[in-house]
């Protein structure tokens, strides 16, 4: 108790001034305050991209709306969708992975620190950048504003002759950047993982978070090149006057599809791998049982990562792919749902027979299995090509997609969020406020997008801004936009506890979930180095073993 | 005791080695570098023939046949440095340093005049066609890592005069080398595509 006041008190230095502590920020290379910097961005990000998302909703609310003109609708869209995949999604799970990795595998920080503090501050100014365009990009014709040709893109509405001013070049430039700061955040992690491990802590003992950590980072580094390799090509078109999407000198409008794909299909699994990685972590713990099938886990990461880089076009069934293509694409798709349900499998695998303990962690975790099922299932049936050429580019396509991004990525951060914080600021997340967050979020989420898929059914197209009454879509887009205003109280809900409970949280000790991995072994929050010795571990359990000595895991490995 | 929670494992008796975090961190910039040139490589591929108007690859390209060799060579010569560098032989490291920089400067300046021809004689510009376009990005970026490399196999050069460089920066000579290899092995492909396939 003693010891946890004195880091307490160590950790946030009271008596230094604001200004004092804001430069201490700017200076730090230390792997748990740039973590901590990536995920606070990432949620202030969050709340503006998520501000946009309201904006768009009680704009379709009712028909023939006029709350958003239609340029301002495309703009919304546009940097709502780029917001949330480049500054919210990517920064969240550097910074998990930052924060967590080095306590995880019992290191006192990441392999290069001042790379690690290169990479957010990239990161910040990229997503700076791209806001800014809302003043920067008319320049000095006048023309054009924030970006507006939505998150993918596509050629030739982003030509000189369609998208003039400057939207689309801050597009480019502030996604370089945030490009950068995600690769050198990536070479990161693994030079850490594979370098810095404690002593006993082979490749088959780390926890499942830190191998999903390495197949997401391993990814990000094979994916994000051709983003950023076409968007060199975007900017050469524009600017020096070359042909890669020019179709009139023999470019072509297909080739940008195909490669933005390359990355962007890889990407949502980038994305949803760091959420299984923390699923993985607590529902053993809150089965009070170890995770079952650890190496078949493992095997079927790795199988998504190297399955997910051969399903790109199935985003482009519709633009006339050879049937060949189409049939090769969608058998690809369909294959990723054998590891995915391997996963699933194995979890409710932990679960089953175990002694559940139904913490707020644990609660997110439950929803997320319940919804990342539903997003798998649709994705199988937006993979059937047929069904896919009636149904893209509509509102089903957008609740799909949604479905797997905050049913499955954001409920599981929020699960990581409400595990890891009292290890980083010694203090519990209010538990009556959580449970708040979790049942507004549960309703909101399944109004909205449970709803949602029936308007794309019913054949409302994406992306517009208004509809005429009398199709059959007005009571189904109102319920929908009633659930994105619960959603967003149960956002509200958790920003109040994650800043109430920083200072006046319960206190929750070391260790407040009784769990094994190494990360708990030390002070909440740790001090600058992390462990005093560096520990050695005999097994995937090393607090396990600690905490048993009579009866440890390493005698059955 | 801030650290009450230490583990009291006994250090086990086994011998625990890990890879360099320097090495992994340049074999993953090396992979990732590798999708951005694929990339290039699969759009140069794409376009090959679909331009519109002239000039064509096989009116104006020639085999740079000499720049070729150098480039080359200069994966030896760098070799051969880092040999001498891990046997103490100082002046043999800095002449063989100096060689490969001189063999990459070579390279840039026939790529250079190359380019001068193309624009001047040929009239071949990165907005002409799209024959146009796809070579100069993808000879450009090749290039524009040459002149990293440069800029590196430079900094040491010039250290090295100084005596500044020994044996704790053996491992960080042989990073440099490595990435020369890999803008070397870029380089045949490119070499490849551009000058073989392509003309």
């Amino acid at each position: 108790m003693a010891s946890q006041e004195i880091a307490l008190i160590d950790e946030r230095q009271p008596g230094t001034s604001f200004v004092e502590r804001l430069h201490g920020l700017v200076i730090t290379v230390d792997h748990k305050k740039l973590g901590l910097m990536y995920v606070g961005t990432a949620l202030g990000f969050l709340l503006v991209a998520g501000l946009m998302a309201l904006a768009i909703r009680m704009q379709l609310a009712v028909p023939n709306n006029t709350l958003l003109e239609p340029d301002v609708f495309n703009r919304f869209f546009t940097m709502h969708g780029t917001a949330m995949v480049f500054l919210v999604g990517m920064p969240i799970i550097a910074g998990l992975g930052n924060y967590l990795v080095p306590l995880m595998i019992g290191t006192r920080d990441m392999a290069f620190p001042r790379l690690n503090a290169f990479g957010y501050w990239m990161f910040l100014f990229g997503g700076l950048l791209l806001y800014f365009s809302y003043l920067g990009a008319p320049g000095l014709a006048g023309h054009g504003s924030a970006p507006d040709v939505g998150w993918f893109a596509y050629a030739p509405l982003t030509g000189r002759a369609f998208s003039r001013g400057h939207g689309t070049d801050y597009w480019i430039l502030s996604l370089l950047l945030t490009s950068v700061g995600s690769t050198v955040s990536a070479i990161n992690v693994l030079a850490t993982v594979f370098a810095l491990r404690c002593r006993g802590m082979t490749l088959m003992r780390m926890p499942l978070f830190v191998w999903l950590m390495v197949v997401t980072n391993f990814m990000i580094l094979l994916a994000l090149p051709a983003l950023s390799a076409s968007q060199v090509m975007l900017l050469i078109d524009r600017y020096l006057g070359g042909h890669f999407f020019d179709t009139q000198a023999g470019g072509s409008a297909v080739i940008w599809q195909h490669f933005f794909w390359i990355f962007g299909h890889p990407e949502v699994y980038i994305l949803i791998i760091p959420a299984f990685a923390c699923v993985s972590e607590i529902v053993p713990v809150f089965s009070r049982k170890p995770i079952f099938g650890y190496p078949v886990m493992v095997g079927a990461t790795v199988m998504i990562g190297l399955i997910s880089v051969s399903v790109w076009a199935h985003h482009m069934f519709s633009v006339g792919m050879t049937s060949v293509g189409n049939t090769f694409f969608a058998i690809s798709t369909f294959l990723v749902a054998v590891p995915t349900g391997i996963k699933i499998f194995n979890w409710l695998g932990t679960m089953y027979g175990g002694k559940i303990r139904l913490e707020l962690p644990m609660i997110f975790c439950l929803g997320f299995l319940f919804q990342f099922l539903i997003a798998g299932l649709t994705g199988v049936m937006l993979a059937v090509v047929p069904f896919n050429w009636q149904l893209t580019d509509s509102y089903f396509v957008v609740a799909h997609f949604h479905y797997t991004l905050v049913g499955g990525f954001l409920s599981g951060m929020f699960a990581g969020f409400y595990y890891w914080y009292p290890k980083t600021s010694g203090r519990l997340l209010d538990r009556r406020l959580g449970f708040w967050h979790f049942w507004l979020f549960f309703i909101g989420f399944h109004l909205t997008f449970d709803t949602m898929h029936f308007p794309g059914l019913l054949g409302m197209p994406r992306r517009v801004y208004t509809y005429d009454a009398g199709r059959g879509w007005e009571t189904l887009n109102f319920i929908t936009s009633l659930g994105a205003l619960i959603q967003a109280a149960g956002v509200l809900c958790l920003v109040v506890n994650i800043l109430r409970s920083w200072k006046k949280g319960k206190v929750a000790g070391n260790d407040p979930w009784d769990a094994w991995t190494l990360e708990w072994a030390t002070t909440s929050p740790p001090p600058d180095y992390n462990f005093e010795t560096l520990p050695v571990v005999r097994s995937r359990r090393p607090l396990w073993d600690l905490k048993h000595p009579e009866d440890p895991d390493w005698k059955y490995d | 005791m801030i650290n009450d929670a230490t583990l009291p494992l006994h250090v086990e008796a086994t011998e625990w080695k890990l890879p360099s975090s320097r090495k992994v961190a340049v074999i993953c910039l090396i992979l990732t570098e590798t999708g951005l040139f694929s990339i290039f490589v699969a759009a140069y591929l794409f376009y090959l023939g679909k331009s519109l108007t002239g000039p064509f690859p096989r009116d104006v390209l020639e085999l740079p046949v000499l720049s070729t060799i150098c480039l080359l060579s200069s994966s030896v010569t760098v070799m051969l440095a880092e040999r001498a560098f891990n046997r103490d032989r100082v002046g043999r490291f800095k002449l063989w340093w100096l060689v490969t920089i001189a063999l990459a400067a070579f390279f840039l300046g026939a790529t250079a005049l190359e380019w001068r021809r193309l624009i001047y004689q040929k009239g071949l510009t990165i907005s002409t066609n799209l024959f146009g376009t796809t070579y100069y990005s993808l000879v450009g970026l090749h290039a524009s890592h040459v002149v990293v490399g440069l800029c590196l196999l430079s900094l040491v050069f010039v250290f090295s005069l100084g005596g500044y460089v020994t044996r704790m920066h053996r491992e960080r000579i042989e990073m440099i080398s490595w990435y020369w290899h890999f803008v070397d092995a870029v380089w045949v492909v490119v070499f490849i595509v551009v000058y073989v396939i392509g003309r």
